[in-house]
């Protein structure tokens, strides 16, 4: 193709979008929106699979059947978003091997917020309130994304996101009203999601790198910063509720911006996290590199079935 | 050396009377194995009531550079609508 051909192509392609078009997986796309959406997918996905680590530790140690089956629930959903959000991915001429080789080597990232340990049964509740809250707010806007597949699978996955939430900010409302002892667990791991959960809705504006393109093609819909303030807003009065209290001193209702000021992020801590020295990010690693490497042999005897099968079938039709 | 297991497409009833719908993919070894995944991961929430997976290398899909020559002729064919047609208003049940 020539370079004007490609100009052509690509001023066509921008003005799909500025109509709020779909893009669709054999459509002509530039090379760079094509690995734009493969990296922001493929993370997403990874973050849901990631993401039922900290939560699948608690699942034998549930205090009753009913939060077993619910938090059962749960982690099961989360390895269904992964799925597809993984195959939404693999419309862009990726392989789920290559995504998964990515993953495990280190390459791709995934949310910050999975390289935290989850130490007590109240953080089963405040993951599922605040961190799958921050999630919603991240994923509303994205089932409008311009990707076609991406967008389809965002809206599958937010019709199954809030029984997650809810579910999270019951068993707080339970503790929180449970003896002091239940309460002072339930702040406990309020104050050790809190800050994690604000750092994942990503860098301020100002430092993040792929914000402007990203909201040019209509990949993201909203500013990081935007998200943030808008979970800030509506979980305050949900704390309130709860009679817990935010740690942060500077958290203050700002009449005329209408919206909640609130303290400095620890945005080292952030980076830090990111660049793999969290608390839990090699043991996340571990966990799931090993869990794929011990489910080798089962994938391949499955597949050696299956070829013996075809092969009989063919077999009998000669 | 593993081998890959193949991509599949999921089709789901969600009520009788409705048609198949596509719903997504998954990877399975096999039909009987994408059947199950595809119970497990798209019916969850009793989302369907039939469904039909079918290996992907199967589907052929047009291609939407030749989107001009498969579509537009229809575009200018009016008189296949019925609103091409011109009839006094005292015509009923037409
Ligand atoms: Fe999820
Ligand atoms: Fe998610
Ligand atoms: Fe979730």
């Amino acid at each position: 193709m020539s370079e004007k051909e490609v100009k052509n192509l690509e001023e066509i392609f921008e003005a799909r979008i500025a109509r709020d078009e779909k893009i669709e997986p054999k459509d002509w796309m530039p090379e760079k929106y094509r690995k734009t959406n493969i990296r922001q997918i493929s993370q997403h996905a990874h973050s849901e699979i990631v993401g039922m680590l900290p939560e699948g530790n608690w699942i034998s140690r549930a205090p009753s059947l009913r939060r077993k089956v619910a938090l059962l629930a749960k982690v099961q959903d989360e390895a269904g978003h992964g799925l597809y959000l993984y195959s939404a991915c693999e419309t862009l001429g990726i392989s789920r091997d290559e995504l998964y080789e990515q993953l495990h080597s280190g390459k791709a990232k995934y949310s910050s917020i999975f390289n935290y340990p989850t130490v007590t049964w109240a953080d089963m509740g405040a993951i599922g309130w605040l961190v799958d809250g921050a999630a919603i707010i991240n994923q509303v806007p994205l089932c409008s994304t311009s990707y076609g597949p991406y967008a389809r699978a965002m809206i599958r996955v937010c019709k199954e996101e809030s029984f997650h939430q809810r579910q999270g900010f019951e068993i707080m409302l339970k503790l929180a009203n449970g003896t002091p002892e239940q309460k002072d667990m339930a702040q406990d791991a309020l104050n050790r999601w809190w800050w994690p959960s604000l750092m994942m809705l990503g860098p301020t504006d100002a430092e993040s790198v792929h914000t402007e393109q990203s909201m040019r093609w209509k990949l993201k819909r909203k500013t990081n910063d935007e998200l943030r303030q808008q979970f800030i807003d509506q979980t305050v009065p949900q704390a309130d509720l709860l009679g817990l209290t935010i740690p942060d001193p500077d958290l203050k209702w700002n009449e005329a911006r209408g919206s909640y000021d609130f303290g400095e992020i620890n945005w080292d801590e952030f980076w830090q996290v990111v660049k793999g020295h969290g608390p839990s990010n090699k043991k996340r690693m571990k966990d799931r590199v090993g869990a794929w490497e011990r489910g080798a042999w089962v994938r391949d005897a499955a597949m050696a079935y299956a070829e013996k099968n075809e092969n009989r079938k063919v077999k009998k039709a000669i | 050396m593993s081998k890959n297991w193949p991509l599949w497409e999921v089709f789901v009833r969600s009520k009788n009377g409705l048609e198949h719908r596509h719903c997504g993919s998954l990877h399975a070894a096999d039909a009987q194995m994408a059947m199950a995944n595809a119970r497990d991961v798209y019916t969850r929430r009793s989302e369907g009531v039939s469904i039909w997976v079918v290996e992907s290398s199967h589907i052929t899909a047009s291609n939407p550079e030749n989107n001009g020559e498969m579509f537009e002729p229809a575009a200018d064919k009016v008189y296949r609508h019925p609103t091409f047609y011109d009839l006094p208003d005292e015509v009923k049940h037409m």
